[in-house]
């Protein structure tokens, strides 16, 4: 059945997606990193659905169609930082500094 | 031989996914990126969900990526530039994900089982009652074929958030044009 | 007149009150309209109160007749009823304050006619008659205390009437100030009769005193000695009458209303009302025959020296209170009563006699355009033949404030002077006050003849631009002077003794409001020739001081204010009053206000409350929000990793 393998794997994937956006400062690699902890959790639906029924299937339709939106309007965002600032590195970017 | 594939193509996506978030290069990280995902598509295979895998290896590994990718030479920011963290969030970034792994570890022994055991609260229960609904939709699947075991729900009982995304979609679509242009 | 009724008397004073304070600020010169609310509201009240008067007497009400306005404090146990109490006291003070009030009122038409804020003048004016109303006739002592505050409000605002000179409103300033320590004393008294007899009104105190306390015992001595410290205040004795004779700094009519007929006997009015608990303080009595002695002595010693003639009254009547003081301490309550009465009476045309002189040459002083003091008895004399029937209403005055026979002061002051003396016979302190109120006596008409020598006899020394001018006041003005002479000279038939023919009319009308003290004063008989030769001393002593003081006046070489030597010697300490202001400003004020400055201003106020509180809170929480700041880094590595963390514990929990 696979499901406890899976569900692991997709456990390790994730946490090397949050490493992924707590160690790298390049803002695009911090967006890669959120999709991949995105498909960790696209497989952990699809492991359950077997026992869940289809309603995981659909729920990583979603899942895709919000990932593909966000990187859609992430990416424009880095475009218009990255004409302001001339860089992608968040630690130039602190506009929340207290 | 299922299970072979599977910790194959596992190990694929994990030394893949690791290299991808040490690599320097962002262009090197999209390609290892890319290389998660196609394992990923492979073990959805495995796992009977072949219309997602097919959906996984267009959408993300092809239309997602690219757009990285695109981003990526767009603003000429291939060429490696050290942007780790420093040592300090080096080793805070190595608890916090040790002690995550180690959370989340304890899922490898899960079996239908055991989990049907654990949430009935009785060791002897029979997971085919608990999860009669996957059953039926394996059934559904193999009666319908792949696509349609999917479409049914998506466009019978999902309908009203699917056709949501079709707006969120469209105001990503606005908003990242907005965004991205000069000028407004 | 029905007695509940009673609130009339109140309430007509307080329409004129609204009526006189609305005109105040729409037609501050609607001087018509303002005189007939001014003055025919107290007339209206002299009506009430006379047909109460009747009432009383038709019906011969002994017990206290309480009438209930509303219930006002309905604290569990602690019930106190805004009521008034009709009884014979209440009636005769009704009448004085009323009747006097009215003349004042009348008076004041002429005297204030020229003065903007004259409807404003009426406001205050009629104000004060509903608060000294209230305290006469309130059923219980919260009651009468807001009268007791209200009067002191009204007293502040008349002194300071003036407002725009600094002078004045710090004499209202101080009189406040002085009367506030006294009502602290009252304020105590009432929170100690509370804990000891659980009432506060006069009926329950009568009822309850004899029940409850011990005669002569710690808790009634220090209750009396607490309403006494009050008494002080309101009544200017040693030490807080230094107010009174500043308070001269308000108009006249006010001076002769609020600072000598009615407000400042209040006191004495106090004292009688709660004359149970006094009676039972053999003590306390002692003490306030002796402060009473002293003061009128000291007072009247002070009146010998000062040039300003509302000064010289100022005085008198800080003595004369003393006398009253001496005649309550001494245990005859009637007879500190009736010279409240007599004394109302001779003072208020003392006053507006004064206050006629003031008028006349304060006008010869303006038509003249001179600059001159128009109080400065300095700058009069002769006046006799320019205002003759102030002069002669003012010589009545003299002769009954003197306590020359047959005028009314002669009977009051006596009865006290014969009492003291009495009551020696168990107590010999008594005969050290009987001698200090001779004495003072002798002064007081010293004094007094002093004063109508230098006003209205010898030559006149106004100048001879201003002398042109003078001319008495309109009937207006002289009408109430020739009804306060009257009464002035007629008033001793109040209270004629048995041994001069009459037969105490006065004690028998107040016999039931004393009844619950008579049981702790034995009253000694005196041998007829006793009386008589007390008389003749008494009658002595006044007739002395007015021929001592009138020929040495007359014999002194008077100049003008501008061109007199200042006072040398012992007279120069009575002139400035032994001083005591000096010293209450070295001794009280300075400290005081030094220690406010540093301890409470500096250190408390900037210090811990400015300082370590507010801007120390402030201070306190900018610092936790900069360490709060310092979390918010900007990196959103950092917002993760507390996402991160929070989500292993979140997992620890569901999980674990």
């Amino acid at each position: 059945m696979l499901l406890g393998p899976s569900l692991a794997l997709s456990a390790i994937l994730f946490s090397l997606g949050v490493a992924g956006v707590l160690l790298r400062r390049n803002a695009i690699v911090l967006f890669m990193c959120i999709e991949l902890m995105l498909n960790a959790v696209n497989l952990t639906f699809v492991a359950l659905s077997r026992l869940y029924g289809a309603g995981g299937y659909v729920m990583v339709f979603f899942v895709m169609t919000v990932a593909a939106a966000e990187a859609a309007v992430g990416l424009a965002i880095i475009l218009a930082i990255f004409r302001h600032e001339q860089s992608v590195d968040l630690e130039n970017i602190n506009l929340l500094r207290g | 031989m299922t299970e072979v594939v599977f910790y194959v193509f596992a190990t694929i996506a994990v030394v893949s996914a690791a290299l991808c978030i040490l690599q320097r290069s962002a262009v090197s990280a999209a390609l290892w990126l890319v290389t998660t995902m196609f394992s990923l598509a492979g073990i959805y295979v495995l796992l009977g969900a072949q219309f997602i895998a097919a959906v996984q290896v267009l959408v993300y590994a092809g239309a997602v990526m690219v757009l990285f990718l695109f981003v990526i030479m767009l603003l000429n920011i291939g060429h490696s530039t050290p942007d780790l963290r420093g040592s300090s969030m080096v080793g805070a970034t190595v608890v916090v994900v040790g002690l995550l792994v180690v959370e989340l570890a304890t899922l490898w022994r899960y079996t239908p089982r055991r989990l049907a055991a654990e949430i009935t609260g009785t060791p002897l229960a029979n997971p085919a009652a608990l999860f009669a609904a996957g059953q039926a939709a394996q059934q559904e699947t193999a009666a319908r074929g792949v696509v349609g075991g999917v479409a049914a729900p998506l466009f019978q009982q999902y309908l009203v958030p699917f056709e949501a995304t079709s707006v969120l979609l469209l105001s990503a679509i606005v908003g990242a044009v907005v965004l991205a242009k000069r000028k407004v | 007149m029905p007695v509940h009724l009673v609130w009339l008397t109140v309430a007509f004073p307080l329409l004129g009150f609204l009526v006189n304070g609305a005109l105040a600020f729409a037609r501050p010169n609607a001087r018509r309209a303002v005189s007939v609310a001014g003055v025919g509201s107290l007339v209206a009240s002299f009506v009430v109160s006379l047909g109460i008067f009747l009432t009383v007497r038709s019906a011969h009400i002994v017990e206290p007749e309480i009438v209930k306005l509303w219930a006002w404090l309905p604290v569990d146990r602690f019930h106190i009823d805004i009521a008034f109490q009709v009884d014979p006291l209440a009636a005769v003070m009704l009448l004085v304050v009323t009747g006097v009030g009215s003349l004042i009122h009348l008076f004041s038409v002429g005297y204030m006619q020229e003065d903007a804020g004259y409807a404003r003048y009426f406001a205050y004016l009629n104000l004060f008659i509903v608060f000294m109303l209230v305290l006469v006739l309130g059923s219980s002592l919260p009651v009468l205390f807001i009268g007791w505050e209200g009067v002191g409000l009204c007293s502040y605002l008349l002194i300071g009437f003036w407002f725009s000179d600094t002078a004045n409103a710090s004499a209202g300033k101080k009189a406040f100030l002085m009367n506030r320590i006294g009502d602290f004393g009252v304020l105590i008294a009432m929170f100690q009769l509370w804990t000891t007899l659980g009432t506060l009104e006069f009926v329950g105190i009568a009822r309850e005193a004899p029940r409850l306390l011990q005669p002569g015992g710690t808790a009634v001595t220090l209750i009396t000695l607490f309403l006494f410290l009050g008494c002080t205040g309101k009544s200017a004795q040693i030490p807080l009458y230094t107010w009174l004779p500043d308070a001269m700094a308000g108009p006249t009519p006010v001076s002769a209303l609020i600072h000598a007929a009615t407000m400042v006997t209040a006191g004495v009015y106090l004292v009688a009302r709660t004359n149970v608990l006094f009676a039972m303080a053999p003590a306390t009595s002692t003490l306030i025959a002796g402060v009473g002695a002293l003061t009128a002595l000291f007072a009247a010693s002070i009146g010998l020296r000062q040039y300003d003639i509302k000064k010289v009254l100022a005085y008198s009547t800080v003595s004369q209170l003393g006398y009253m003081f001496v005649g309550v301490g001494t245990g005859v309550f009637v007879s500190g009563l009736f010279h409240l009465v007599t004394h109302a009476f001779f003072k208020a045309l003392l006053f507006l006699g004064a206050g006629s002189v003031i008028h006349a040459m304060h006008h010869a002083y303006h038509a003249s355009h001179s600059h001159d003091d128009a109080q400065d008895m300095r700058n009069m004399g002769g006046l006799r033949s320019y205002l003759p029937k102030t002069w002669v209403l003012m010589w009545i005055a003299t002769l009954a404030i003197a306590g020359v026979p047959p005028f009314s002061g002669f009977f009051s002051k006596d009865e006290i002077l014969t009492a003291a003396f009495v009551r020696g016979a168990d107590n010999p302190w008594y005969y050290l006050f009987y001698a200090m109120g001779l004495a003072a006596a002798f002064a007081t008409a010293f004094y007094m003849a002093r004063l109508m020598v230098m006003t209205f006899h010898g030559e006149n020394r106004s100048g001879a631009a201003a002398r042109e001018h003078l001319h008495e006041p309109g009937a207006i003005m002289t009408g109430p002077l020739i009804v306060l002479g009257v009464l002035s000279a007629l008033g001793g038939i109040l209270n004629v003794p048995a041994a001069l023919g009459g037969h105490h009319a006065l004690a028998g009308w107040l016999r039931p409001v004393f009844a619950p003290s008579a049981g702790y004063l034995q009253v000694e008989e005196l041998r007829g020739s006793t009386e008589y030769l007390l008389i003749a001393a008494a009658v002595l002593a006044g007739v002395a001081g007015l021929v001592l003081g009138y020929r040495a006046t007359l014999n002194s070489r008077l100049l003008p204010a501008r061109e007199a030597l200042p006072d040398t010697g012992f007279a120069r300490v009575l002139a400035n009053k032994y001083y005591v202001d000096e010293a209450y400003d070295r001794v009280i004020v300075r400290p005081v206000v030094g220690f406010s400055r540093s301890v409470l201003w500096r250190f408390f106020d900037q210090g811990l409350v400015d300082g370590l509180l507010v801007n120390g809170s402030a201070r306190l929480f900018r610092g936790v929000g900069w360490l709060g700041s310092q979390l918010q880094t900007g990196q959103v590595g950092f917002y993760v990793l507390f996402f991160a963390v929070g989500a292993v514990w979140i997992l620890h929990v569901l999980l674990g």
